[in-house]
């Protein structure tokens, strides 16, 4: 065991956990911001199965509302309520005319207004005796999997992949070179592909927290499920986490400070966390633009992650992701090695 | 090689190096006798760490032979980084390491040489084994960059201004360190631009001004032959910071 340890990539690799256990920043970015994310983000647009809309009537009126079950019915007079529609406390305000006629008042660009306005028309008019010809009944199908929590997941599971691999390989191996400790390492009989190789070693020990943390937390927290096997999303991870350390040793590769890695890690990651659909679907952006953005590394973990976490796809339905981001992994491996400045 | 492997653990020959239109090292030649400790004494921006560099394998010479041990760096890198022990100029060492953490990682480059707790008591570090290297003084973090350099057990030292930035007592520490490697029978090559230190230490210095060596000998021996100018009124015997000074001059140097 202690020869073991004493292998010049076992040290190097306990450097790595040494250097990140002991930045307590790190571990924040790494195992709490995704958690952190997917909660802020999962509350804001958490649906609302009682989806009760809040109206004002005048008291006559407010009394026949009531046997409108997805209507809250609040009983103002006449000015109180179109107080209560200005400032958006209600939906819709409702008043008798003195010639007996029902007058709604609401926005009508705002669907919870257009909404309101036909349930509380709909209960006016059955209690009035209308009685519908045609009878309907409603199957509810509220399906995990299509919300946007389920959407949500798997983009922050992406992004920690990438943040983490890009700006962990990044920083670390340009701090080291602005210390002259790369320098220092290279005037010792260590070899190269060691070095590099103890970068990549402790992505692996790292990315079954990034990746199973944020999945388990989605669906225990959310019920985001997983249809496709935890070998392939698992296998998935560790191809992306591989491909963005690549990339990571190719943004260090050259730079001497720190302000400039962080300037191009910035040009690198900043685009794809834009489009390459973590928060919103990629599709939204023009068709011209569609062929580069489904070649980007972010978009290509994205778009197999989803399919197999969301639809359980197998294998052979994300080949072409598969194939694209071991190309990435292997040309950007090459010329960061190629580039890469050791003295 | 003619010149003999045995007798000395390091030659240079017309050695070159520019960048850019800087020339930095300008046909410096120079041969470093096996067991000696030998100095090579300039002002900033003399080329001295250049020619340490080349000498260590970490640039290229654009022209001139550099015989390492009697082995050149084309044809055997490998075995000289394992004979070598190098300290190089302002390294700093991780921070959140701690110094026996350090230590155990370079100790793992090499084949073979002491073991992390020998070259822990060889520089006297014992008590601040396990702190920080961020933590350390500047004393103290020299120190552990003089273990790293010898947890290979090498057969020839180089030491870049090793004392540069210590205090006082940190550096007759040091001195007294570097001192028992001499007496363990190591070849060093160190650079240094204070000359008490190359008095106490070296057992012959080279003097480099624009690349070039333009005095060589014992620090008795290039004491003796400078005519001090009689204008000059001294309370001391002439040190070797009056030959530098009478050799390259009197104006400032700014890198």
């Amino acid at each position: 065991m202690t020869k073991l340890l004493d292998h010049p990539l076992a040290q190097l690799t306990l450097v790595r956990a040494r250097e990140f256990l002991r930045e307590p920043e790190a571990i924040f970015w790494a195992v709490f911001f995704p958690i952190v994310l997917s909660v802020g983000l999962g509350l804001a647009f958490r649906e609302r199965p009682e989806a009760v809309l809040r109206i004002a009537a005048t008291p006559e009126l407010a009394e026949v509302l009531r046997s409108e079950a997805h209507l809250d019915v609040t009983a103002l007079d006449a000015s109180a309520a179109r107080d209560a529609l200005r400032t958006g406390k209600v939906a819709l305000a409702a008043e008798r005319n003195p010639d007996g006629t029902v007058a709604f008042r609401f926005d009508d660009t705002n669907p919870e207004g257009r909404t309101a306005r036909s349930l509380a028309d709909r209960a006016i008019q059955r209690a009035a005796g209308r009685v519908d010809p045609v009878k309907t009944a409603d199957d509810i199908a509220r399906e995990p999997g299509a919300r946007y929590i389920d959407f949500l997941v798997p983009g922050v599971v992406g992004i920690g992949i990438m943040s983490n691999a890009v700006w962990g390989l990044g920083f670390s191996i340009v701090d080291t070179r602005r210390r002259k400790l790369t320098k220092r390492l290279i005037a010792t009989p260590m070899s190269r592909a060691h070095y590099l190789g103890s970068y990549l070693i402790w992505r692996i020990a790292l990315f079954p927290i990034e990746v199973v943390i944020p999945i388990v937390f989605g669906a225990l927290a959310f019920g985001v499920p997983v249809r496709g096997s935890w070998f392939l999303i698992g296998a998935l991870c560790l191809l992306g986490s591989m491909m963005f350390s690549a990339i990571g040793i190719l943004v260090g590769s050259r730079a001497r400070t720190i302000e400039a890695v962080s300037g191009i890690m910035n040009l690198v990651i900043m685009p794809m966390w834009i489009v390459s659909g973590v928060f919103f679907s990629a599709q939204r952006f023009p068709d011209l633009a569609q062929p580069i953005i489904k070649v980007l590394p972010l978009t290509l973990l994205l778009d197999a992650l989803r399919a197999v976490q969301l639809q359980g796809v197998s294998l052979p339905s994300v080949w072409f992701e598969v194939a694209v981001m071991t190309f990435w992994l292997l040309t950007t491996f090459t010329v960061g090695l190629r580039l890469f400045r050791w003295k | 090689m003619p010149s003999g492997s045995d007798a000395h653990a390091l030659v240079v020959r017309n050695l070159r190096k520019t960048y850019k239109d800087v020339v930095a090292v300008d046909g410096l030649s120079v041969e470093v006798r096996t067991g000696e400790c030998f100095g090579l004494l300039g002002p900033n921006g003399a080329g001295k760490t250049t020619t340490i560099e080349i000498c260590e394998g970490l640039t290229e010479p654009d022209s001139g032979d550099v015989e390492v041990l009697g082995r050149t760096w084309r044809s055997d890198t490998a075995w000289l980084r394992q004979k070598l022990g190098i300290q190089l100029q302002e390294t700093q060492l991780s921070d959140k390491l701690t110094v026996v953490e350090t230590l155990r990682l370079f100790r793992s480059f090499y084949q073979q040489g002491p073991t992390v707790d020998e070259a822990i008591a060889l520089v006297q570090i014992g008590e601040k084994r396990n702190a920080r290297v961020g933590d350390l003084s500047g004393g103290q973090k020299q120190r552990l960059a003089l273990a790293c350099a010898l947890v290979g057990d090498p057969e020839l030292i180089f030491l870049d201004e090793p004392t540069t930035g210590l205090d006082p007592q940190a550096r007759r520490q040091l001195w007294e360190l570097i001192s028992q490697f001499k007496a363990a029978g190591k070849t060093i090559l160190l650079t240094t631009h204070y000359m008490d230190e190359a008095e106490i230490l070296c057992d012959r210095v080279a003097i480099v001004d624009h690349g070039r060596v333009i005095a060589l000998g014992s620090p008795d021996a290039l004491m003796g032959s400078i005519e001090m100018p009689p204008k000059e009124p001294r309370a001391h015997a002439t040190t070797l910071e009056d030959v530098f000074v009478a050799l390259t001059g009197r104006h400032l140097r700014d890198d």
